[in-house]
C-alpha cells in the first residue's frame, strides 16, 4: 500500500491506484475529458496533467500509478498553465453556441473554463466547419463541432455495448466522430453515450430542447423497467411547467452502483418513463355507471369498495375474492396488500404472477427477461404464506363461487389475451382496478382506484439478486392518485380498521418485523446503494 | 547486389560469428560497448534497449524494423535498402538472435514501393541462402521475417504508432507505460529498431564494439549517415564519423553552398529539430554536442538554406507538414498543429497582427511536452526556434505585409 502526497496531503492508497483515483479520494479535483472509470484509459485529452516530483515532464494522472513516496502537485503554476493551455486548444474550434446547446449547465467545457481557464482569447483564425446536428440513431444526435474527441463514446461502443457503431475518422485537425459505414447507433445502450459525453456533442433526441438542465430537480430512484433494478436519478422539471408540453419527468439518468448497473442503464429503461405524465393517467377514482365511468371522491370510492368486499366475504366467504397484486408495486405496497387482504380479511387467494402470452427477452448485460422491478420482493412477501396460484385457477375449467376481483397494476387483457382475460373476468360480479394508467383491463372494471407511479412514491424494490433498493419521490402523485400503500390504508379505514402509518418507512419497519427475509433491514442500512435480503440462517439440528 | 556479391565482401560472416561463437548476451554486450545509439532520431543506446527485453517469459518476442523513414530531409534508410539490403538482413538476424526473437517484422512506409520490392526480394534470397528460416547455419536458431507496407503516415514511424499499424489498427501512438519492451506487438515483448541502427550492428559484431566506438566521439559510437539536401553543390547521403563538424559536412562533403551564396540556416537533424544559424555550424555532429547548443541530431537530415530563403515560408512549409501528419489523438497536437499552420499562413500572406508572433510562441510552448508522442514537440520546436532566431524576418512580414528576402531576390 503506497503512500502518496498530493498537494501536501499525505494518504495511503491500495496498490495499483492511479493518481486521478487517489486525488478523488482526497477530494482534489483533477479535470478530465477522456478518463472515465468505466472505460479503458485513453490518456489523450491531456487535461489531467500533473506534476510529479523528480519527473521533468508533466504526467497524465489517469495513466500514472501511484508509487510509494510519490509527491504529486495538481495546483502548481506549471500544471495550471498546461491545463489552461489544453482547454484553450479544445475551445479554439468550438462553436461557443452554449445558448442553444442542451449541454449548457452540465458541460465540462463551461465548468472547466470557469475553474481552470479564464484566459483571454487569442484565437484569430477561422474555425473549422464540421458536421452539425446529425441524427445518428433513434436516440442520439451528434454535433461534431462541439466534440472534444475524448473518445469516450467510441470506447463505450467497443468495450461496453460491444456494438462498434462509431469511430474517429480522419486525422489531425480533421478528426471527427462518424458512424461506421452502413451503421446507425441503435444498440439498447446507446443513450449512455450522451451521459458520458462531457460536452454537447452527443445529445439526447428525447430531451433535446425540452428543458434547461438548471430547472431540473433530481431524485435518487430505481428503474422499474426490469428486475435488474438499475439505480437512476429521476430528473423532473418542477420550475417551468410550461416547458416540454407539461411533461414533469424530463429524463432518467443512470446512477452509479458498483454491484448493480455500474454507470449504465439500457435504452428501454431510460425511455420508459413516458407513462408517468401520459394522458392515460387516472387522476381521480372512477366508478362505473350505466353511461360509463364517473369520477368520484376517494371517500365514496373506498366506501364503495369496502362495502363490495364485505358483501362478498359475508355472502360467499373469503374464497370468493381473488386479489391479483403486482411485482410493479413496492415492497411496502405489497406488504400492506398482504396485511390487509390476508391478515385482516382472511383472503388467501392472493397472487402476483400472471402468465404472459408473449414473454420478454433479456440481454447478456443489464436488461433482464423479467420486466418487473420487484418480483423478488413479491415472492418474499406474497408467497411466504404460499398455497394459491393464479395459473391453477386460470386452468381450472368450471366456475367457482367467485364474487370479487381486486387487480393491482396488471393488464390482464394484455398479458393473458383478450379471450382468456374476459372469460376470467366474467366470473366475477365486481372488479376493482387499482393502477396508474388506463389499459384494456381497467376499462372492464367496475371501480378504478388511481395509483401513483414509482416516480411519485417513496419505497423500495427488491431486485432479482435480492438487493433491496430505495426510491425517492421525484414528483407529487398526479391528480388525486395515491401511493398503493396509502390506498390500502384508505380501504382499511373504510372497513373500520384504521392503520396508523404516517410515512412509508413505518410500513417498512413493520415489514422487516413480519417477513423473515427482510429481517434486519432498515432504510438507513439500505442507503442509496441498496442492501441484500438476509440469508435465512440454517435451522440448527 | 546479390547474396553472392554480399558474401564476396564478407557478408554474413558477422551472423556466423554471432550464431556460432557468441551467446545472445555477448552480442548485447558488444553492442553496448560500441556506443551505438538509435539512428531513428531519439538516439537511445541500442544495447540498453535490447537488454530491456525480458529474458524468461512465456511469450514470443518480436523484432520490428522501422523503415517508415518519413522525417522530411531524411533518406538514409532508403540508401541502405537500395544499395545493400543484405546488410540490413544480416543486421536483423543478429539483432533478433540477441533479443531471443524468432519473428521479425519489417515495416516500410507505403511511399517506398520500389524499396519494398527490393526488400521482398532480399528477404526471399536470404531465406534461399539459409540465413533466415529454420536452423540457421546449423546453430539451431530459427528466424522468420515478414515485410509489411504502411499506408503513408508519418506517425507510423513513431514506434507504438507503427505497432498499432502493424496490428492492422489506426496508427495512433500508444500511451506509455507500458513500453514496447514488455508490451509491444500483440502485447508481447518487442524491440523496434531503425534500419540504420540494425545495419550498424553488422560491423560491430564483425570488428568489435570497441573498434566501432573508436570511430565516433564518447558515448556516440561509430559513423552516421548524413542526408545533406538544400542549397548545396553536392547533395547526397554521406557516411561520416559521429562528431564530424557540421561545417565540414556542408563545405567539405557537400561542396559548399550552391552558386556560392551565403549560408543562412541549417536544419541539422530532420525538419522537426530547432534550426541552427550560419554562426552555429562549427558544432560537432553527435547527439550530445548538438543537444548542447539547443538542437537535436535527430534523423541526420541536414537541410541547408542559403541567404535567399524566406524563413517564414520555410517554417510554414514545415508546419503544414505536421498539421497534415498529426494523428489527432492528443488535444495539444491536434488543435495546435492546425492553429500554427493557419496563423503562419497569415503571417506569410501579410495578413497578420503584431501579437500573432507571440501567439505562435505561446501555442508552441503549450504543445511542448504535453502529449503522448513527440509529434507535438516536433511541430513546436521549429516554430520556436525560427521565430526566436529570425524574428526580424517574421516582423517584416507582419509590418510590411510582404517578404524582405523574396522581394530582394525578385522571387
Amino acid at each position: 500500500m503506497p503512500t502518496v502526497v498530493i498537494n501536501q496531503k499525505s494518504m495511503i492508497v491500495p496498490d495499483g491506484t492511479t493518481i486521478i483515483q487517489a486525488a478523488e479520494q482526497a477530494h482534489i479535483e483533477i479535470p478530465r475529458y477522456c478518463y472515465h472509470p468505466g472505460l479503458s484509459i485513453a490518456g489523450s485529452c491531456r487535461m489531467c496533467l500533473v506534476e510529479i516530483e523528480k519527473m521533468p515532464k508533466l504526467q497524465p494522472a489517469c495513466n500514472t500509478r501511484v508509487t510509494d513516496g510519490m509527491v504529486v502537485t495538481t495546483n502548481s503554476d506549471k500544471v495550471k498553465e498546461a491545463v489552461s493551455g489544453v482547454l484553450e486548444f479544445l475551445l479554439i474550434n468550438h462553436p461557443l453556441d452554449c445558448p442553444v446547446c442542451d449541454q449548457a449547465g452540465e458541460c465540462f467545457l463551461q465548468d472547466y473554463y470557469m475553474k481552470f481557464g479564464l484566459y483571454d482569447s487569442r484565437m484569430n483564425e477561422n474555425k473549422i466547419k464540421r458536421h452539425k446536428a446529425e441524427v445518428i440513431g433513434p436516440h442520439v444526435i451528434l454535433d461534431t463541432e462541439r466534440c472534444v474527441l475524448c473518445s469516450r463514446c467510441v470506447r463505450f461502443v467497443r468495450e461496453v455495448s460491444h456494438s462498434n457503431e462509431i469511430g474517429i475518422f480522419n486525422r489531425g485537425g480533421q478528426s471527427e466522430i462518424r458512424l461506421l459505414p452502413g451503421q446507425i447507433l441503435n444498440n439498447n445502450y446507446s443513450g449512455n453515450v450522451v451521459d458520458i459525453c462531457p460536452v454537447g456533442a452527443l445529445t439526447d433526441r428525447d430531451f433535446r430542447f425540452q428543458c434547461r438542465v438548471w430547472y431540473l430537480s433530481t431524485a435518487n430512484s430505481v428503474c422499474n423497467g426490469c428486475s435488474r433494478g438499475c439505480n437512476i436519478t429521476v430528473e423532473a422539471n418542477r420550475q417551468r411547467p410550461h416547458h416540454g408540453e407539461g411533461r414533469r419527468v424530463m429524463r432518467l439518468k443512470p446512477r452509479f452502483n458498483k454491484d448493480v448497473n455500474q454507470w449504465w442503464i439500457c435504452d428501454e429503461g431510460r425511455y420508459s418513463y413516458k407513462f408517468i405524465d401520459d394522458s392515460s393517467r387516472f387522476v381521480q377514482p372512477l366508478v362505473r355507471e350505466s353511461e360509463g365511468f364517473e369520477a368520484t371522491s376517494w371517500t365514496e370510492a373506498t366506501a364503495h369498495a369496502s362495502r363490495k368486499i364485505s358483501e362478498a366475504r359475508q355472502s360467499a366467504g373469503p374464497d370468493s375474492i381473488i386479489v391479483i397484486t403486482s411485482p410493479q408495486l413496492t415492497n411496502e405496497d405489497l406488504f400492506l396488500t398482504r396485511k390487509f387482504f390476508r391478515a385482516e380479511l382472511g383472503i388467501t387467494q392472493i397472487d402476483f404472477r400472471v402468465p404472459e402470452l408473449k414473454s420478454s427477452e433479456g440481454d447478456n448485460f443489464l436488461l433482464r427477461a423479467d420486466r418487473n422491478p420487484n418480483t423478488r420482493g413479491a415472492e418474499a412477501i406474497i408467497l411466504e404464506a404460499g398455497g394459491f396460484s393464479l395459473s391453477d385457477i386460470l386452468k381450472s375449467a368450471g366456475p367457482q363461487r367467485l364474487r370479487l376481483l381486486y387487480i393491482c397494476e396488471q393488464d390482464l387483457v394484455g398479458k393473458l389475451g383478450a379471450e382468456l382475460a374476459k372469460k376470467f373476468l366474467s366470473q366475477f360480479e365486481y372488479v376493482v382496478y387499482q393502477g396508474s394508467n388506463e389499459n384494456r383491463t381497467s376499462l372492464l372494471a367496475d371501480l378504478v382506484l388511481p395509483a401513483a407511479t414509482y416516480a411519485e412514491v417513496d419505497g423500495t424494490f427488491t431486485n432479482f439478486e435480492g438487493r433491496v433498493q430505495r426510491m425517492n419521490a421525484a414528483i407529487e402523485p398526479m391528480g388525486e392518485s395515491l401511493p398503493a400503500w396509502q390506498i390500502v390504508c384508505k380501504l382499511a379505514k373504510a372497513g373500520g380498521m384504521g392503520y396508523s402509518y404516517e410515512a412509508v418507512e413505518e410500513v417498512f419497519v413493520d415489514l422487516t418485523q413480519t417477513v423473515t427475509e427482510f429481517e434486519g433491514l432498515s432504510y438507513e442500512k439500505i442507503g442509496d446503494q441498496g442492501a441484500r435480503l438476509s440469508e435465512v440462517a440454517p435451522v440448527q439440528a | 547486389m546479390t547474396v553472392e556479391d554480399y558474401r564476396g565482401v564478407g557478408g554474413y560472416e558477422a551472423l556466423r560469428k554471432a550464431l556460432l561463437e557468441m551467446k545472445p548476451e555477448q552480442v548485447i554486450e558488444e553492442v553496448k560497448k560500441s556506443g551505438l545509439r538509435g539512428r531513428g532520431g531519439a538516439g537511445f543506446p541500442t544495447g540498453m534497449k535490447w537488454s530491456f527485453i525480458p529474458k524468461n517469459i512465456d511469450k514470443p518476442r518480436y523484432m520490428v524494423v522501422n523503415s517508415d523513414e518519413s522525417e522530411p530531409g531524411t533518406c538514409k534508410d532508403r540508401v541502405i535498402i537500395e544499395r545493400n539490403p543484405f546488410l540490413l538482413m544480416e543486421g536483423i538476424a543478429i539483432s533478433s538472435y540477441a533479443i531471443g526473437s524468432s519473428t521479425g517484422y519489417l515495416y516500410i512506409r507505403g511511399e517506398y514501393y520500389d524499396q519494398a520490392m527490393i526488400l521482398r526480394k532480399a528477404i526471399e534470397d536470404t531465406y534461399a541462402a539459409g540465413y533466415f528460416g529454420q536452423n540457421i547455419l546449423g546453430s539451431g536458431y530459427n528466424l522468420d521475417v515478414y515485410l509489411h507496407r504502411g499506408a503513408g503516415a508519418y506517425i507510423c514511424g513513431e514506434e507504438t504508432g507503427l505497432l498499432e499499424s502493424l496490428e492492422g489498427k489506426k496508427g495512433w501512438p500508444r500511451l506509455k507505460p507500458p513500453f514496447p519492451a514488455t508490451h509491444g506487438l500483440y502485447g508481447c515483448p518487442t524491440c523496434v529498431n531503425n534500419v540504420e541502427t540494425l545495419a550498424a550492428v553488422v560491423p560491430i559484431i564483425q570488428k568489435g564494439g570497441d573498434w566501432y566506438a573508436s570511430l565516433g566521439t564518447p558515448k556516440n559510437g561509430g559513423t552516421r549517415l548524413f542526408c545533406v539536401s538544400g542549397h548545396v553543390k553536392k547533395p547526397g547521403t554521406y557516411e561520416l564519423p559521429m562528431g564530424t563538424p557540421l561545417r565540414s559536412i556542408i563545405y567539405d562533403c557537400a561542396g559548399g553552398i550552391k552558386d556560392d551564396r551565403k549560408l543562412k540556416a541549417v536544419i541539422p537533424g530532420g525538419s522537426s529539430v530547432p534550426i541552427l544559424t550560419a554562426d552555429e555550424i562549427d558544432v560537432k555532429m553527435d547527439f550530445d554536442s548538438v543537444a548542447a547548443i539547443g538542437s537535436l541530431l535527430g534523423s541526420g537530415g541536414v537541410v541547408v538554406m542559403n541567404e535567399d530563403t524566406c524563413m517564414v515560408k520555410a517554417l510554414l512549409r514545415i508546419s503544414k507538414f505536421y498539421a497534415h501528419e498529426s494523428c489527432g489523438q492528443c488535444t495539444p497536437c491536434r488543435e495546435g498543429t492546425t492553429w500554427l499552420k493557419k496563423t503562419l499562413q497569415r503571417v506569410h500572406d501579410g495578413n497578420a497582427r503584431r501579437e500573432d508572433l507571440d501567439h505562435l510562441l505561446g501555442i508552441a510552448f503549450n504543445m511542448m511536452g504535453t502529449t503522448i508522442c513527440a509529434l507535438s514537440d516536433a511541430a513546436a520546436m521549429p516554430v520556436r526556434s525560427y521565430i526566436q532566431k529570425f524574428r526580424q524576418e517574421f516582423e517584416y512580414h507582419v509590418k510590411h505585409r510582404c517578404c524582405d528576402v523574396e522581394s530582394a531576390v525578385g522571387a
